[in-house]
């Protein structure tokens, strides 16, 4: 047998390419008779088409022009629901809706177009806040603006409340805690090329997560068979979620453009400020927290209200609505919970997936808020925390049993050793009570979970595949959805086929996704590529394995070689030698969606963050000086790669705790340059201290769990609990600007 | 104004190409020349993915005329991964994971190539403030770090 891979720093499959600039991203395709494809957006927040006027000095004649009017299929983006166009026909929902297409072959010509273009919109009433939408002043979506609502129960909230009324061994804490909305900002915009005719079929290649969400899409658009539709993923730039919706969308633009042009390849690549006005960013959230807390400090009973901002279209707004609602109770023991979820509607571009889905924002509420229920009991962090998280055998809100032998306080603990936290703790108090400080510093702490996978019998509905192919030779090659998009999927696939195989990494190769040649293996969010994935590459690889034993050509213990004539001979008798798992959920996980009881996911990561902060007391910037990480992530596939995904969230969101502001102005993205939306540069970060606590998970391949999202829930509100801890201010919004941090210091008198 | 001719000396060779006078120094290399590793992530001088050296100091490409550059020595990633000092580099960043998505890695390389051309044994702060006119989404620049001081030779990348 071939020593193992899996847990070794093996190189990259995807290396190479992207240190040389050989790597191939969507702009840097060559095509020829290529044209280049713009988009011509809405101004108005909501309103009205009346008309679109061509204006003059542009020859029109050369331009391909496409509006809703020419769309050969249906006008709806396929997700959840069909309520979003591609094109806007009569009425728009918010700035920057694309309502004209055009192409040409000179990018610079049809750019002078794209100016040339008139659109008049007759305004409507506009709703921009998830206040607004609330209040239901004006409608924006069906009878009461919301896309969804849903609701966690355990235990008897009312009741637990009742009963306290008037007890004197009980505290009621309440908080409201806000989070604005996040662009993705990855670094490749979004981009896609097009051929679509109706002799050919439609072909997309492009930068993007999922595949067979733009595959589907496509049929659709265009009604046409999927057997007709082809999409190539091209090496990626990044997606963070950003590219997981939206590409479906980019995509159809260019190809009913490619449609109109009579076949010909249309590129559209977005440039920085499209990109960041025009496509997906985080959900804003508001979350109103109240609890009831013993003098012992221990969690007696949460009530927690919970509202995203949607945007003008569903997109996929009940999913992250989902996703916030089951992580807004935490890793905790309580027995009365309740959670309320709403989605509400406003004019403003739809909000959608971003790392952590829902979660960040309401674990950044809870962890906040813990703070202050400790402070109210008199309690350290650590030490509400200690008496209140979940242990094996417990249940969370959903009232799922924990089944995994997890250690939360032994993890935290290792948190707080790691960041020196007592010793830091004094030091700091001492060093901030000097009258001449100009700098105070703070610690803060948040421990969390979050759900690897779909939520609840999500899994079970996507019903993922993954194909394995060996050939004369004994390669192996990888069939899967699955993206690279910087995390390193064709690594880690590698690793666990060959382990799984007992083969050398090197001898496994995992194809491009592209929807003519892979079985759909779901997309690639959710911090699913890994567990759910992984565990069918492992399958798979049984499974090839079992074929070649079936027919006496292959012992357990084998090596390469001997692998190599088993597949020799597998394949004198036979045209091919293939194996193909299909995703079933392991025994015990059952979801009831209309209750929301039950097992919200497989298996969850968990984590203990400690930040350690410094606050300029005249400029009011904060500087997070040490950052200490410790996680479960099941068994670690790739040391390396792990750890990358975990200081790569944690940058994410520190920017999104201390920097990354969306300004609004008439409903579109104000600040949509890389100048005023700053998001942290090598210089603002701290060194990121990541340390793992494997606890291995079994129904994972070789004990793995999901990594990706994890690192994006917890460092805001440990950033956030450090400054409340060095300035003693009371903080409940992100981000938390310069700007906003003095006018609370002046406004407290601090 | 007409299109001209710009010479350069370009990645170590003698180049003619037509360009608009006040045509992009990324758009003469991307779309006239096909080299496509300089990358487009802002347009605007920020991130520091289109970033290579002219005569020597490091520049964003989306900020350069074509005209500035008549007879200048450019360089750009496919030239430096040729080098013996920007292989180098290349290994580290694969060795260390220094790349994730990739789009910035090349104007990451080119900086990093003009940082240890002037220092070749930076300390960590120094390379974090030589790096911080690229912006990198996915790394959190721990992992870059590390491959530049290991390229240095000033620390053993964790190995």
């Amino acid at each position: 047998m071939a020593e193992g891979s899996i847990g070794a720093p093996v190189p990259r499959k995807e290396g190479e390419g992207k240190v040389t600039g050989a790597a191939r991203y969507v702009d840097d395709l060559a095509f020829d008779d290529l044209l280049h494809g713009v988009s011509v957006r809405s101004p108005v927040q909501h309103g009205r088409l009346v008309e679109v006027r061509y204006g003059p000095g542009i020859p029109w004649e050369e331009l391909v022009v496409v509006t809703a009017a020419d769309v050969p299929g249906r006008n709806a983006v396929t997700l959840l629901e069909d309520d979003q166009p591609y094109l806007a026909a009569e009425l728009v929902h918010h700035a920057e809706e694309a309502v004209v297409l055009l192409a040409h072959p000179d990018r610079y010509l049809v750019e002078e177009a794209r100016q040339a273009v008139e659109l008049e919109i007759e305004p409507l009433p506009a709703v921009s806040t998830l206040e607004e939408s609330l209040a239901g002043d004006t409608a924006v979506w069906g009878e009461d603006n919301l896309f969804k609502a849903i609701g966690i129960d355990k235990g008897d909230v009312q009741a637990a409340f009742a009963r306290a009324a008037g007890d004197p061994d009980l505290v009621l804490v309440e908080g409201t805690y806000r989070t604005g909305a996040q662009e993705q900002l990855y670094i490749e915009p979004q981009g896609m090329v097009a051929q679509a005719s109706p002799a050919g079929g439609v072909t997309v290649w492009g930068s993007l997560q999922c595949p067979y969400y733009v595959d589907k899409a496509l049929a659709v658009l265009f009604g046409l068979p999927t057997d007709q539709v082809r999409v190539v993923q091209a090496t990626t730039g990044g997606g963070f979620g950003g590219k997981e919706e939206y590409p479906s969308m980019i995509a159809g633009h260019a190809a009913l453009l490619s449609w109109k042009a009579g076949g010909r390849p249309v590129k559209i690549v977005y440039d920085r400020a499209e990109d960041m006005r025009a496509t997906t960013k985080r959900h804003p959230s508001r979350t109103e927290h109240r609890t009831l807390v013993d003098r012992q400090g221990r969690l007696v009973a949460m009530d927690v209200d919970f509202v995203l901002d949607g945007g003008a279209y569903l997109t996929l707004t009940p999913v992250v609505l989902s996703r916030g609602v089951i992580h807004a109770a935490g890793p905790y023991r309580c027995e009365h919970v309740r959670v309320r979820g709403r989605a509400v509607a406003t004019h403003l571009p739809p909000h959608g997936a971003f790392r952590g889905f829902g979660a960040p924002q309401s674990i950044f509420a809870l962890e906040r808020h813990l703070d202050r229920v400790a402070a109210a009991v008199g309690l350290a962090p650590e030490e509400l925390r200690r008496r209140n998280l979940l242990r094996t055998g417990d249940t969370t809100a959903t009232g799922q049993e924990i089944a995994e032998a997890i250690d939360l306080p032994g993890m935290m603990d290792r948190a707080l050793e790691q960041a020196d936290w007592s010793a830091k703790r004094t030091r700091f108090a001492e060093e901030n009570a000097r009258p001449d400080a100009r700098v105070r510093r703070g610690l803060g702490l948040a421990t969390f979970y979050h759900g690897s996978g779909f939520t609840g019998s999500g899994e079970k509905h996507l019903a993922s595949s993954v194909e394995l192919r060996a050939e004369r030779g004994g390669r192996v090659v990888v069939l899967a959805a699955s993206t690279e998009i910087g995390q390193g999927t064709q690594t880690i696939f590698a690793q666990i086929a060959a382990d799984a195989l007992g083969l050398p990494y090197e001898q496994i190769e995992v194809a491009q996704p592209d929807t003519a040649r892979v079985p759909d293996s779901g997309p690639t969010v959710a911090s699913r590529t890994v567990m759910i994935v992984g565990k069918l590459v492992e399958s798979a690889a049984i499974g090839l394995q079992r074929q070649l034993a079936a027919e006496g050509l292959l012992e357990d213990d084998h090596d390469a070689a001997a692998f190599a004539r088993a597949c020799d001979a597998y394949l004198d008798r036979h045209p091919e030698l293939a194996s193909t798992a299909r995703y079933t959920p392991p025994a015990g996980i059952e979801w009831d969606d209309s209750t929301y009881r039950g097992s919200a996911y497989a298996a969850y990561g968990w984590a203990a963050y400690v930040a350690s902060v410094a606050v300029d007391l005249e400029t009011w910037e904060v500087k997070v000086e040490d950052f200490v990480a410790v996680q479960d992530i099941g068994t670690v596939i790739h040391p390396k790669l792990a750890a990358g995904q975990v200081e790569g969230g944690v940058a994410q969101a520190i920017g999104f705790a201390l920097s990354e502001k969306v300004v609004w102005r008439d409903g579109a993205m104000a600040n949509a340059r890389m100048t005023n939306y700053i998001m942290p540069t090598s210089q603002d970060l701290p060194p990121i201290r990541v340390h793992f606590a494997p606890v291995a998970y079994e129904h994972g391949p070789a004990g793995a769990k999901g990594v990706g999202e994890l690192p994006m829930d917890g460092p805001a509100p440990a950033i956030l609990n450090a400054v409340a801890d060095a300035t003693g201010l009371e903080l409940d919004a992100l981000p938390l600007l310069p700007e906003e941090l003095f006018e609370l210091a002046e406004g407290s008198g601090a | 104004m007409p299109e001209v001719e710009v010479s350069l000396r370009l990645n170590g060779e003698e180049v003619r190409v037509r360009a608009w006078p006040m045509e992009r120094l990324l758009d003469v290399l991307r779309v006239r020349l096909r080299l496509t590793g300089s990358k487009e992530g802002c347009g605007e001088g920020e991130c520091g993915a289109c970033a290579v050296l002219v005569d020597g100091e490091l520049t964003n490409a989306c900020l350069v005329p074509a005209l500035q550059v008549e007879g200048a020595e450019v360089w750009t990633i496919e030239g430096l991964a040729r080098t013996p000092a920007g292989r180098a580099l290349g290994e580290a960043f694969v060795q260390c994971n220094g790349a994730q998505c990739g789009i910035c890695t090349p104007g990451v390389i080119v900086a990093s190539k003009a940082l240890l051309e002037a220092e070749p044994a930076p300390t960590p702060e120094r390379v974090r403030e030589a790096l911080a006119g690229n912006l990198c989404r996915c790394t959190g620049y721990e992992r870059i770090l590390e491959a530049v001081l290991r390229a240095a030779g000033t620390a053993g990348g964790g190995s």
